[in-house]
């Protein structure tokens, strides 16, 4: 379709006001990581690396990015091994109930954070405490593998759609049992698609603060909620610019590889 | 009256009576829910014969190939593959192997590692596989492709890279799906040559889905012919093509000409269906004298169509009925013209009652 030139030019400037809206305000961000004066007046005067050097020493957040780690790599792990069997399942099987199953296993995704959150946290506090487990780490973990789990599913769920059937019958006609037609043939052709499911796991469970928040017991600090209780200390402010960017790039970088992951395919 | 399978299969149990059939399909059927695919079939293919199995889409014949493969279980029935009973068993289980339609190279293989495939599940030795795969490849003159992906193959490729990969492995049975219909004319009848010399040189028992009828007459040493799920005749090429059992077998294996009532009457004396086939007719004209032995009708030529080798008329004879003439060119050319009356006639043996 060819578009005039009035409409071209509107289209490109909407285009650019939508862009200038999402990524400005990150930008500013950034830079103001660099920034020397506390305050982060502009135009910045100074530049300085000294904000990056006290986030790094700064023991509180070394403590909540490893926590934020531990809480990713596990929620992304749990997201992989259940997501791809919901998805392998649901994708060359026929049983009663499929379609509810393939709903209940994408809507967490689609349920405001705080009802998961909530729902959560009183399920750990009324039924799962008195048995011993507790809000701490493990719920954390739990709470994020719940909508971790549908980027996996998602991405590996349509590549099975697409992928050819018949790769599977020639294995087993060549005499390879279930296990290693799975993991000689069908695991092959779906690789990039787990993997581009689980850096978007990662990515998602980085920088959640809303379940985070109802599952985290008083000591458990993810970055992001790290960031969130020192935002209104004025003098933790250009520290709090450092862990955004580096939330940023930790975000970005997984998205990045997962869709140039899944753009291969397409080829 | 349609010979079945079960009557056709006498005489040949006779004959091969110390031998078991390489498969055996004994009251053989398959449903998809309401849809029967497969009907009560009966079915014995003999060790290292050619069979087709022929039919339109739909017919039952893949289904059939897909349950001795054992990708789909019968819903009734039982199959034996050399005389065991494989009717539940597993595809891993049993000792045939495939070519698919679509060919299912595996993509992130190379070819070499495509053929090796089947040879390392079965815990080959090294050497044994290397060598086995180079006289694979060599055997469908394709060594040079070895360490290329699938991706970079044309069709052609693929297609003898697949029959490698099952042919390496050396089964009881070979099982091919369609395997020619992705490729142009050319060369599928090279292939065709090429499938049938190296099944002559393997020995292996070759199962093949077709609903080409040519393709089935030019490769089978027998074919079963396939009509809604059932076996409408068993024979061999030319047992379906000169004495057709069914009507559908008759109009579906080359042209010919049915004939029914008025004029079936005059030529056989019986109103029951007659098949002849428009090769077997020649046009004259109608002053020249009758050959004894023959029979004719007059006809009116509507349409004349050149075709290379030949060309085909349509007649309307007296009553109505139209008939399809085809004249070898360059022979005997009677060269009559559109609107033209003429004398249609062939030798009698060639009034076939179905």
């Amino acid at each position: 379709m060819r578009l005039s030139a009035p409409a071209k030019i509107t289209l490109r400037v909407f285009a650019g006001i939508v862009m200038a809206a999402i990524y400005l305000p990150l930008a500013l961000v950034v830079t103001n990581s660099f920034n020397a004066t506390t305050s982060g007046a502009f135009p910045i005067k100074d530049f300085t690396t000294k904000w990056w050097v006290a986030a790094w020493h700064n023991e509180g957040v070394r403590e909540a990015l490893w926590t934020s780690i531990k809480v990713a790599s596990v929620a992304t792990a749990i997201s992989l091994v259940l997501g791809s069997m919901v998805a392998f399942a649901l994708a060359r099987y026929d049983f009663f109930g499929k379609n509810t199953v393939n709903l209940l296993v994408v809507l967490p995704i689609a349920l405001p954070g705080i009802v998961t959150g909530v729902a959560l946290n009183n399920t750990f506090k009324t039924v799962l405490e008195p048995l011993g487990i507790g809000l701490g780490l493990f719920s954390v973990i739990v709470g994020h593998a719940t909508f971790s789990i549908v980027m996996v599913f998602n991405n590996v769920q349509a590549r099975m759609g697409r992928m050819n059937r018949g790769l599977e019958e020639a294995a087993m006609d060549m005499g390879a049992n279930m296990f290693k037609t799975f993991f000689q043939v069908t695991f092959p052709g779906f690789r990039s698609a787990f993997i581009a499911g689980g850096l978007l796991a990662f990515a998602l469970s980085f920088d959640e603060i809303v379940v985070t928040t109802f599952t985290a017991a008083p000591g458990t600090e993810t970055l992001p909620i790290w960031i969130f209780n020192n935002m209104s200390r004025p003098n933790q402010a250009p520290v709090v610019n450092v862990i955004a960017a580096v939330l940023v790039l930790a975000s970005m970088i997984p998205v990045y590889l997962s869709q140039r992951l899944t753009g291969d395919d397409k080829k | 009256m349609p010979a079945t399978a079960t009557s056709l299969k006498l005489p040949v149990q006779a004959e091969s009576s110390r031998t078991t059939p390489a498969i055996s399909l004994q009251q053989v059927g398959k449903s998809f829910g309401d849809f029967h695919a497969v009907k009560g079939l009966d079915l014995d293919i003999r060790t290292g014969e050619f069979f087709s199995l022929l039919g339109p889409s739909g017919s039952g014949k893949t289904t059939v190939l897909r349950m001795i493969a054992g990708f789909e279980l019968p819903t009734s029935g039982r199959i034996e593959l050399g005389g065991l009973d494989v009717t539940n068993a597993a595809p891993f289980e049993r000792d045939v192997n495939t070519v698919f339609q679509d060919y299912a190279l595996f993509p992130h293989l190379t070819v070499a590692q495509n053929v090796e495939y089947g040879l390392k599940l079965r815990k080959l030795p090294k050497a044994e596989r290397a060598r086995r795969v180079a006289e694979a490849l060599e055997m469908i003159q394709l060594p040079q492709v070895a360490r290329r992906l699938p991706s970079q193959l044309s069709g052609g490729q693929r297609q003898r890279i697949a029959l490698a990969r099952a042919l390496v492995l050396r089964p009881q049975v070979l099982l091919l799906d369609e395997p020619l219909g992705a490729l142009d004319k050319q060369l599928r009848e090279q292939m065709q040559i090429e499938l049938k010399a190296i099944q002559r040189d393997v020995g292996i028992t070759f199962v093949f889905v077709t609903h080409d009828q040519e393709e089935a007459l030019t490769l089978s040493d027998r074919v079963a012919v396939f009509n809604e799920g059932k076996i409408d005749q068993v024979g061999s090429p030319s047992d379906l093509y000169e004495r057709p059992a069914t009507r559908f077998v008759a109009s579906f294996l080359g042209n010919t000409n049915l004939i029914e009532g008025a004029l079936a009457q005059e030529l056989t004396g019986s109103p029951a269906l007659v098949s002849l086939r428009p090769e077997h007719i020649v046009v004259r004209p109608l002053e020249s004298v009758q050959d004894s032995g023959t029979s004719a009708v007059t006809a009116v030529i509507e349409e004349i169509v050149y075709t290379g080798p030949t060309t085909r008329y349509m007649a309307r004879t007296d009553h109505g009925t139209q008939l399809i003439v085809q004249e070898q060119n360059g022979a005997s050319s009677a060269a009559a013209a559109r609107g033209t009356r003429v004398r249609l006639e062939w030798p009698s043996r060639y009034n076939y009652t179905v």
